[in-house]
């Protein structure tokens, strides 16, 4: 009933709603760790970081008035065409929780739940590209499945060659399997995965992997292709919640 | 029975809470897999003491926790620990006057009956893991069982809990 239909998530949510204390409690040794490390930081090194954010904030602010123009660009040209311009989608950052689960499949919770917003199915990003999905919701916390569980997959799109596929979570912690390439596939090693946006679950265009591992078999009649994740999913603490274009109908389901 | 004060209901309540906790307590990679099944004992050890008090009822409560904790499907340790609390029962007064050693043995069998049922239901649902490793989280909780044993029982005689 759980598997198929979820038709249990509600009391999943309030019994994880009663466990959260316990959740916060378990994080709070590497929360006060992180405090500790920041307070006791020398001033030398606060400087230097803060030396290093300033410039990096200022060369992304200069990327960022080029892709302003660019979009207004875009918007100009789409109306033109006559086609709808693209909405911009709404972001939240969390923050993830040093919770375990079962060590055969990857998950992670995050410190926002329903009480901000967030829906079932809803995808995850970091600063590198996608991480995953939430899968169970409680109002004040929630479980996304990774890119790498096995059970998960997701639509991507190979950025040089535009060839669809399906990325597979392997279980391993950087690895995912994408199935039923052809032989004679235009793939090179390197090649940037892109999601596709089909499904209408991922936002089209971020970056989901790269290929690491590209082997033709001709006794076969698919190719083995192995690609590694753009996220950080083992290291990043903060991650960000995309709300993309549709998404009401999306929760609604 | 019924005129003898039911002590210490917190105690029983604390060591499940804890034992939660560590499942959820994060470890490095190589030692993910050999995390003993801190839940599973602790419910073995108070059926065992208390099987008055404590019995199959509890022992599903505390795998639907278990469950919600692990992002499990919802009842698969439920099921898992209600048949092991439910031989537990059976076994209590054995049990008891076992050495350590012994009933060592019997929760290394325990414990590999729960995870049987876990991975049974997994199977069910497609989600089989692989390796032989899954099968190591019973023999840690076997070897740990000593130490549980004698820090619950002290904590029992503490809080004279009946």
């Amino acid at each position: 009933m759980d598997h198929r239909q979820h038709h249990l998530e509600s009391i999943r949510g309030g019994i994880s709603l009663l466990l959260s204390p316990l959740h916060y409690l378990v994080n709070l040794p590497v929360q006060i760790g992180e405090w500790a490390g920041e307070t006791l930081a020398t001033r030398e090194a606060l400087q230097e970081e803060n030396t290093r954010l300033r410039s990096e904030h200022l060369s992304i602010n200069a990327r960022l008035q080029r892709l302003a123009a660019l979009e207004e660009e875009n918007a100009r040209l789409r109306a033109l065409l006559k086609s709808a311009p693209k909405v911009a989608e709404k972001l939240l950052i969390a923050e993830l929780l040093s919770v375990d689960f079962d060590p055969f499949t990857r998950q992670v919770m995050v410190n926002k739940g329903s009480s901000h917003g967030l829906y079932e199915g809803q995808p995850l990003l970091d600063a590198h590209g996608i991480m995953g999905q939430l899968v169970h919701l409680s109002p004040v916390n929630a479980t996304a499945m990774l890119i790498t569980d096995p059970s998960h997959a997701i639509p991507v799109q190979f950025n040089r060659s535009g060839l669809r596929a399906v990325a597979l979570g392997t279980g391993a912690a950087e690895r995912l399997e994408i199935p039923h390439i052809p032989n004679n596939a235009d793939i090179q090693v390197g090649d940037l995965l892109v999601a596709s946006g089909l499904g209408g679950r991922f936002p089209a265009g971020y970056p989901v992997a790269r290929v690491i591992h590209f082997e033709p078999d001709p006794t076969q009649p698919y190719a083995e292709v192995v690609a590694e994740p753009s996220a950080h999913l083992e290291r990043s603490r903060e991650v960000l919640m995309v709300w993309p274009v549709g998404w009401e109908e999306e929760a609604e389901q | 029975m019924r005129n003898e004060p039911r002590h210490g209901a917190w105690v029983i309540a604390m060591s499940v809470a804890i034992a939660l906790m560590l499942t959820m307590l994060p470890l490095p990679e190589w030692a993910e897999h050999a995390r003993p099944e801190w839940v599973t004992l602790v419910v073995i050890y108070w059926v065992m003491a208390l099987p008055q008090r404590i019995g199959v009822g509890v022992a599903w409560l505390c795998g639907l926790l278990l469950d919600v904790v692990r992002g499990a499907v919802l009842g698969q340790h439920a099921l898992a620990l209600t048949v092991v609390a439910f031989i537990t029962l059976k076994l209590h007064l054995r049990l008891r006057v076992y050495p350590l050693w012994q009933q060592g043995a019997v929760v290394l069998m325990l414990v590999a009956l729960e995870q049987m049922l876990v991975l049974w239901v997994k199977g069910f649902l497609g989600l089989s893991p692989e390796g032989w490793y899954y099968w190591l989280p019973a023999l840690v909780s076997a070897l740990l069982w000593p130490w549980l044993y004698l820090i619950l029982r002290d904590l029992r005689r503490h809080f004279r809990v009946k």
